[in-house]
């Protein structure tokens, strides 16, 4: 058998060369328009620190959506998680305003339970009572929503130690902001499941068809609740990094993110349908979103009212241009000329 | 026989590296029943296309009803009555009959608004013409595959029809069904409309048409009467290779039971059924469609509980409530509906043959071991000679016959028992139709213990040394296939 390498196996897929080339552009026109205010070290590291919240709940959406299934819930998890810890970290914070030693991971360690035990949640509702993923996690979203608003009252929870927001917000080696590694982190340990385990190939399958998988003697139910807790864990750490970001946790925080994650996923070349679907492609497309928005900014006429439309824009877009280099692949359908089609006797 | 309805002179067509059709000469007259024959990717749905106006010839001429035509378009091959019934029928489930009827007169007269009188008036006469008895209030998606060919039928005699192509009109219908079809194909034959038939299944060419054409990669390789066509010449034309069909004869069939059915009842379905599998045999479960013959499938792999009876294997009682217990029985299952029950069509081959002993393949934590996938990919596709250069290619790239053995290979690689198979052959053209015979039977040889559940009454006779008919949820007949013959066998059957 063939083996391309590495580098040239990911170019091969025609979207992700896509995306890139999109990312490029873009690039290009804000280097030739808005050079100094983009290309700074200081900006890349805002837009480093900015996608990882959207970026690890994408992820979460892209596994469930690779398995042919949706996941609503992750904002509502997310804020769930981060409105827990944030109790957690004020009841821990001592009068020097401090945390005791390790309590970082620990709150860590718990927004990944909890996220598993959401997701866990979503899988149960999936595969056991055979709810609709969509509307399973768009109930299980409320719910948690609803959870959030009745401890808070709908209000911010905030004056915890800035230990914890100084830590998340720093940078290793005061060059990568830890936001980043977090998202990296993840994103690695999803890329291997996917490509590397017997778990990966197994979601792929049960995505292309849940009654093949069946009649497979698939563990159907397991590898869905597996995969709703994969992407709650994800969204928890989203979570994390948005208490860390906003230094306080809020019911209502991220509450566009739900559609912008679909959005991603979608652009980032998985089927919505199910069986397809690649990591670096939502990892290319985060990366795109991002910098199409801080790019946007940076033109002072350009309301940011208009961001909804631009993103909409780019979506179909892509999808269309998605329809037209699909229906090249296989055999040429006739063109039909209009005119010279018939002689009569 | 009437005048020269359809005239195909020199057709030729190509795509994309691949001679579709090559200076083909194909005619027919008003009133004939013709039958269009050829293996899967001989070029007969091309010219069904080129004929119905969906592909433009790239050279070559068509005359229809004395008129020519470099190329039709789908729009002109209706008015002028052609009609194409394609394998789906293009019925809409979730409408009524009446509304499936009525839809397309309804459009083609361009009505704005819903008249429900007329609508049934429409529905009603032209299920008319063909006799056809259906309550026209009914989902269409409740109705049979035959009730939905016939409203397919009825709805293409709307429109001054003079010729209808019926793609592979027979394939999912029972003999009863099929003998009702040509019923109503010899009833339009007499209303003078040609009747274009597409299968590769000799023994329908052989009683309904009068004239053949066989296609083989593209170039017409036989046509002419009926009569003078036998077997041996059909299964040559078809494939350019000669088959000697050999009965298999089990070498060694052991004397205890491999797997035993004892007492199984399932409401409605399985009425008390009790049989034996020996390892070394083939065993052949046929029926009517509505027999039981596929439930009593689902049952023996787990896919259906049963209320009552017991399933014993190697004497042992064991329980078969899910299909993972079944496979860890070490029983596989080879389903009716390959495309979309045994396969994941869009992913790549080398996946559909290790998905069931995918858990085999890892090493600590799941991770998968590259190399022995790999091996073992390569194995089963050497071990049933897949066709296809790259075992990454997607599943769905393969013809009939190399899906089937993709299935297959999925199975066999989990070193199974028993191989239950629910119509092993649908849909797959006689060369690979022959070999997967001769798999099977090799197999049996080694000692799996194979069940063929299939109401293709020569396949059976040909593959199982024993055969349990089925009606009505019960086994009515245990039968020795070396000293039976269809006959027999249907009388059980009805």
């Amino acid at each position: 058998m063939k083996k391309t390498p590495k580098l040239l196996s990911f170019t091969d897929d025609l979207h992700i060369r896509r995306l890139t080339v999109i990312i490029f552009g873009w690039m290009i026109f804000i280097a030739l328009t808005k050079f100094s205010k983009f290309y700074s070290l200081l900006n890349f590291q805002t837009m480093a620190s900015q996608f990882p919240e959207f970026g690890l709940m994408s992820l979460g959406v892209m596994v469930t959506m690779i398995t042919g299934g949706i996941d609503l819930s992750v904002v509502g998890i997310a804020n769930l998680t981060s409105i827990l810890n944030a109790f957690i970290l004020l009841r821990f914070t001592d009068e020097m305003g401090s945390l005791p030693p390790g309590m970082i991971l620990l709150v860590f360690a718990l927004a990944v339970l909890i996220g598993a035990l959401a997701g866990i949640f979503n899988g149960l509702l999936i595969s056991k009572f055979h709810i609709p993923p969509i509307l399973a996690t768009m109930g299980s979203g409320e719910l948690f929503t609803g959870i959030c608003l009745a401890m808070t009252n709908g209000n911010a929870v905030s004056k915890f130690s800035r230990d914890y927001a100084q830590t998340i917000n720093a940078k290793m080696f005061s060059i990568i902001p830890v936001q980043l590694i977090i998202f990296a982190v993840m994103a690695l340990i999803i890329w291997f499941l996917l490509s590397k385990t017997s778990y990966g190939t197994k979601i792929y399958l049960l995505g292309t068809s849940s009654k093949a998988a069946y009649f497979s003697g698939l563990k159907v139910d397991t590898l869905i609740i597996k995969t709703y807790m994969l992407s709650g864990m994800a969204a928890a750490l989203g979570g994390m990094i948005m208490l860390a970001n906003y230094n306080s946790a809020r019911a209502d925080y991220g509450t566009v993110y739900t559609l912008q994650c679909v959005l991603i996923v979608v652009l980032g070349g998985v089927n919505p349908i199910g069986g397809k679907g690649k990591i670096s492609g939502v990892v290319l497309a985060i990366i795109l979103l991002r910098m199409l928005e801080t790019g946007i900014n940076r033109f002072p006429k350009i309301s940011s009212y208009y961001i909804s439309l631009i993103w909409g824009g780019v979506l179909i877009l892509v999808m269309v241009l998605n329809y037209f280099s699909e229906k090249k692949v296989p055999a040429k359908v006739t063109e039909v000329p209009k005119d010279g089609t018939e002689k009569k006797d | 026989m009437g005048e020269k309805l359809l005239n195909a002179l020199n057709i030729d067509k190509s795509f994309v590296g691949v001679h579709a059709l090559n200076q083909v000469n194909f005619s027919l007259s008003s009133g004939e029943i013709h039958c269009l024959a050829g293996e899967n990717g001989s070029g007969k749905s091309t010219l069904i296309k080129v004929i119905s106006g969906v592909y433009a010839p790239d050279s070559g001429e068509i005359e229809f009803n004395g008129r020519h035509y470099q190329k039709m378009t789908p729009i002109e091959a209706i008015n002028q009555g052609i009609q194409v019934i394609y394998q789906d029928f293009s019925v809409f489930p979730n409408l009524t009959v009446m509304e499936n009827l009525a839809l397309n007169s309804e459009l083609a007269d361009k009505r704005k608004w819903v008249n429900w009188k007329r609508i049934r008036e429409i529905a009603e006469e032209s299920v008319k013409k063909i006799n056809f008895k259906v309550d026209l209030d009914a989902l269409v998606g409740s109705l049979s595959v035959a009730e939905k060919q016939m409203i397919a039928i009825s709805r293409a005699l709307m429109f001054n029809t003079k010729l209808i192509i019926m793609d592979e009109p027979t394939t999912s219908l029972t003999k009863k069904e099929v003998h009702r079809l040509f019923e109503i194909i010899l009833k339009l034959k007499e209303q003078g409309i040609a009747i274009l038939f597409v299968s590769h299944k000799l023994d329908e060419v052989f009683e309904i048409s009068e004239r053949f054409t066989i296609l083989r990669n593209g170039e017409i390789v036989g046509t002419g009467s009926t009569k003078e066509l036998d077997q041996k010449k059909f299964s040559y034309y078809m494939t350019g290779r000669e088959f000697n069909p050999s009965h298999f004869i089990p070498e060694h069939i052991e004397k205890d039971a491999l797997f035993e059915a004892r007492n199984i009842s399932l409401e409605k379905h399985l009425r008390n059924i009790s049989f034996e599998l020996h390892k070394g045999e083939i065993l052949g479960i046929t029926g009517l469609l509505d027999s039981g013959r596929s439930e009593l499938a689902l049952a023996m792999f787990g896919a259906k509980q049963i209320d009552e009876g017991q399933w014993y294997k190697n004497g042992e009682p064991v329980r078969l409530d899910s299909v993972r217990d079944a496979i860890g029985q070490n029983i596989g299952y080879v389903p009716e509906d390959r495309l979309s029950e045994g396969l994941f069509l869009p992913q790549s081959i080398g996946d559909n043959i290790i998905i069931s002993e995918i858990d085999k393949l890892t090493k600590l934590f799941g991770v998968m071991d590259k190399d022995k996938k790999e091996k073992e990919i390569d194995h089963w596709m050497k071990e049933l000679s897949v066709a296809s250069p790259l075992a990454s290619n997607a599943c769905q790239t393969l013809s009939g016959g190399n899906q089937q053995r993709v299935v297959l290979a999925k199975w066999l690689a989990c070193n199974l028992d028993i191989l239950i198979l629910n119509g092993p052959t649908v849909g797959v053209d006689i060369g690979s139709k022959h070999d997967i015979h001769a798999i099977l039977q090799n197999l049996a040889r080694q000692g799996l213990g194979i069940i063929i559940i299939s109401d293709d009454l020569p396949e059976v006779l040909e593959n199982c040394s024993r055969l349990l008919v089925m009606k009505n949820g019960e086994i009515v007949a245990n039968i020795n296939t070396s000293t039976s013959d269809e006959k027999t066998i249907y009388s059980y059957m009805l």
